[in-house]
Parts: structure tokens; sequence; C-alpha cells
């Protein structure tokens, strides 16, 4: 056995030694990052109010928690949170993956699956490709760096900045896909943390497989929604 | 009933392994898989080749010593049944059978169809004991024990140990085993006394052993000859999180080390 796995007596480092403890560090950040996207379709709703909606919200999320936090103090608290749990999230599954590829050195001629699903089976490269979707999509709606051609974005002009970056059909098929991308990692994820932090009971596995599911077509359709709205014409 | 066999063969664990085609023939549908495996094996011995080693005790579907990949599938797929209890009569006549054994890092293969599965005789060790008074036997109804617990813990307990949950798992995790094998004393009264020690130690036992994470695809409960309900990891789960809350660290650490 391997010696000096738990150098420290923190049971926040002892939940990290463990196999189970990574699953439930990925079970709780990938919690707060659903409840992220879940308010980040929300968000992007304000599109259908109008150019003077969606901008009075963007300028909302860098005075929140005013006045006793200051500006942009709030946003920033947000991100960093964010930012925590994407590393967490990223490290603990890219460790675990490596251990579960050790764990069968010789792959089975014919192997079945009964139970497990394509949203199951393709989280592990559907979370590659979200990744590498949040790098590009800070990138393009936040930084403006990416997909705008120079001069076109414009800071806080977000209902513009939609419009023009949405308008480039690359960038929105792109969208798309790493959209139905997160829907197939939310639809096994928010079933899959419930079932690792243990609040499966047997009796209730049916119905939270099926609030997994909603949630992650309901988030699907929220974001695809805007880009489909760009191009058709709806949102100009 | 007529079949083909394309088994693994392999002489021993270094040994490279490979598959090779028989044809059986004068298999009764009622006859289970490991007696088509017998016949198979008496005319190898007649023509003086080596039988198909495969591991068998009971043949009743309790002991645990039996188990292999029939196409892909592990007992054969079909609910609740391990493969000395699996009849001919799923299968259709003049039908290719593709047999493999476990595959897991943690499961060797010994020979042919036998892996070993000592690892899971190491993570039960690793549980210790429970703290069960010795003398005269004590009143049956001196402990009292709730229904819905004492079905669960029945439930748990009748985990078999044929690694079946390692073999179908995608990531070759060992953790519905582990989880049977915790159920099954932490729900009881019984088990109270040790129960976050023993979670801590069977959990560092399962994660030495070099099985994979659980990804909770529920491939293991599905083949379950037991039909082990994959809630049970969940259980597993919330009891180490509360024993490392629970400052129980010596313990953990002298597990792992």
């Amino acid at each position: 056995m391997k010696t000096s796995r738990v150098s420290s007596a923190n049971p926040l480092v002892m939940l990290w030694n463990s196999v189970i403890g990574k699953k439930i560090v990925m079970a709780v950040t990938g919690a707060v990052l659903v409840l992220f996207v879940i308010a980040h379709m929300l968000g992007n709703l304000k599109v259908y109010g109008g150019q003077q909606t969606m901008n009075a919200y963007a300028r909302f999320l860098r005075e929140m928690g005013w006045p006793i936090l200051g500006h942009e103090e709030g946003l920033w608290a947000v991100r960093i949170i964010l930012l925590v749990c994407v590393v967490l999230h990223v490290t603990a599954a890219t460790q675990l993956t490596r251990l579960s590829w050790q764990a069968r050195p010789q792959e089975y001629h014919e192997w079945k699956g009964l139970a497990s699903t394509f949203a199951s089976r393709t989280m592990r490269w559907g979370g590659v490709l979200l990744l590498v979707f949040i790098v590009f999509h800070i990138l393009h709606m936040t930084f403006g760096v990416v997909g705008f051609s120079p001069g076109q974005f414009k800071h806080l002009a977000v209902y513009q900045n939609v419009v023009a970056g949405f308008s480039v059909w690359p960038v929105s098929l792109f969208y798309i896909v790493a959209m139905v991308a997160l829907g197939l990692h939310l639809d096994h994820g928010i079933w899959s943390a419930i079932q690792t932090l243990g609040f499966n009971s047997g009796r209730n596995e049916h119905v939270l497989k099926l609030v997994s599911r909603a949630i992650a077509v309901i988030v699907v359709l929220g974001f695809i929604s805007v880009p489909v709205s760009v191009m058709v014409g709806w949102v100009r | 009933m007529k079949f083909t066999l394309r088994i693994w063969r392999q002489k021993s664990r270094e040994a490279p392994g490979k598959f090779v085609t028989y044809q059986v023939d004068g298999i009764t549908p009622d006859m289970s898989f490991l007696e088509m495996l017998d016949v198979l094996n008496e005319e190898l011995l007649a023509r003086g080749e080596d039988p198909v080693a495969f591991e068998h005790d009971c043949r009743e579907g309790i002991c645990g010593s039996c188990g292999f990949l029939i196409n892909g599938l592990a007992h054969g797929g079909r609910r609740g049944t391990t493969v000395c209890q699996l009849s001919m009569r799923f299968f259709k006549d003049g039908e290719t059978l593709t047999l493999e054994p476990w595959r897991a890092r943690a499961f060797p293969v010994v020979r042919d169809l036998i892996v070993d599965r000592s690892a899971f005789d190491r993570i039960i060790q690793a549980g210790g004991f429970i703290s069960a008074p010795v003398g005269s036997a004590p009143d049956a109804n001196a402990i009292l024990v709730p229904k819905d617990i004492a079905d669960t813990a029945f439930e748990a307990a009748a985990c078999i140990g044929c690694g079946a949950c390692v073999a179908a798992c995608p990531n070759a995790s060992a953790m519905l085993f582990t989880a049977a094998k915790l159920v099954h004393l932490n729900v009881l009264p019984q088990g109270q006394p040790q129960r976050y020690q023993r979670t801590l130690n069977m959990v560092a036992a399962m994660e030495a052993e070099g099985f994979g994470s659980c990804t909770n695809h529920g491939e293991c409960a599905a083949v379950c000859p037991k039909e082990i309900p994959l809630e049970f990891i969940g259980r597993m789960n919330r009891d180490l999180r509360r024993a490392i809350f629970r400052r129980r660290f010596e313990r953990w650490r002298d597990a792992t080390q």
C-alpha cells in the first residue's frame, strides 16, 4: 500500500485524497456550476426584453450586493467561486479518469451496456468539449477578442454584442453544439451528483433521473434559443 | 441444441491469451451454462486436450464462485442470474457465444475463465469485527431491528462477491461490492460501534487494490445476480463523508499506510 497518502488531519485534505472523496468534491462543485448555468440561462432570456432590459441587467450584475458590496465586487466573488469550482471539478475528473483507465489495462473484446446511457458514456469527452467552449466563450462574449471584427465589440453593450456575435454562423453552430454537450453532461451529471451525495433512496431514483433530464432540456433550449433567434432574425 | 463457442484460453497469469473456437452438440435446453461447458470439457479430455478452466462450486447461485462474460454481458446479462443458473434455453440454437473472463487490474487471470478475486477478500478483511458478546446466545428479541432496516441489511447481505459488478463497470470499480458489504453491517444496531471506523478501513482497502472510480452508469446493479441496488453506493459515500468529518483520522491513516 502507498504510504503518507494522508499527511494532514484536515478533513478536506482527507476528502481529496480519497477516490470517493474526489467524487464528492465533483458532485458539490458540479452542483454549484449547475446553479450558475441555470441562472446564466435565465439571464440570457433578458435578450427578449429588448436592448434596454438586457443592458440594464448587465449593469446590475456589476452592482450586485450594493451598498454592502462595491462596484463589481459581487461579480468578482462569483467569478472566483466559479473558477475554483471549475478547477476542482476538472482536476478531480482528470485524476479519476486516469485511475479508471488504469484499472482495466486489457479491454474486453466484446462488451455490452445494459444501464449506461449515451450521456453517461460521453461525460469525459463531453466535459473536455465544454472546457474548450468555456475558454472560447469568455474570450468571445466577455473579452471580445475572438469572433468579432476590430472595434465591433463594445463593453457592457451586451445586446449589440450578442446580435453581432451570433450573426457569424460558425460561432453560433459551435455554441449550439457545445450546448447540446452541456445538456448531455447535465442529464447524467445532475442525477449522478445526487446519487454520489447519497440522496438516492432507490424508490426515488426514477424521479431523480426525470428531474435531471428536465433541467437539462430546459437549460439547453433556453441557451440555444438565443443564437437561433439572432440567426432567424427575431432578435436584431 | 448446437453452439459455436469462442472461449478465452490463457495458460497462466503471464502467458498471452487468445480466443479458441469450439463446437458443441447434443445440448439440451434445460442444461445450465456450466453443464454445457462440462459437455465440452468431456469431449476435450477424450481428445487429450486441456479442458477449459472455469470456477464453480455450489451451482445454485449462492456461492459466488462462477462468472464470466457471455457475449459481452457478465453472467450472460439475465436479470438476477449467475451463469450456473443460466439455462441454455435462453440462447438460440446454433448461436455463437463468446466467453471472456472478468477483466480488471485487480482481478488478474489465473487460467482461462478463472480470475483471482483475492482483492475482495482483503476488502472484507479490512472491515474487522463487530462487537458481538460471546457466551450463551442472547434472546432473539434482545436487540430490536426495525423491519425496513432488517430488509435493507438482508438485501445487502445477499452479495455473493462474484465480481460481476467490477467486470461490467466501464471503470472497473468495486464500489457496489464494497457498498454492499458496508451497508450490510452499517444499518444494523450490531454494526453501530465500529460503523465509521469500518467504513474508513474498507474504503481505504478498496482504493489500495487499484479498482477504478464509479461514474454512476449503473451497469454493476444491472448485472448483479443478487440485484444489489446502486443506491447502496450513495449510502457508502454518505458514511465515508460522515466518517471523515467526524475526525477519525488516525484509523484512516493507519489503514492507508
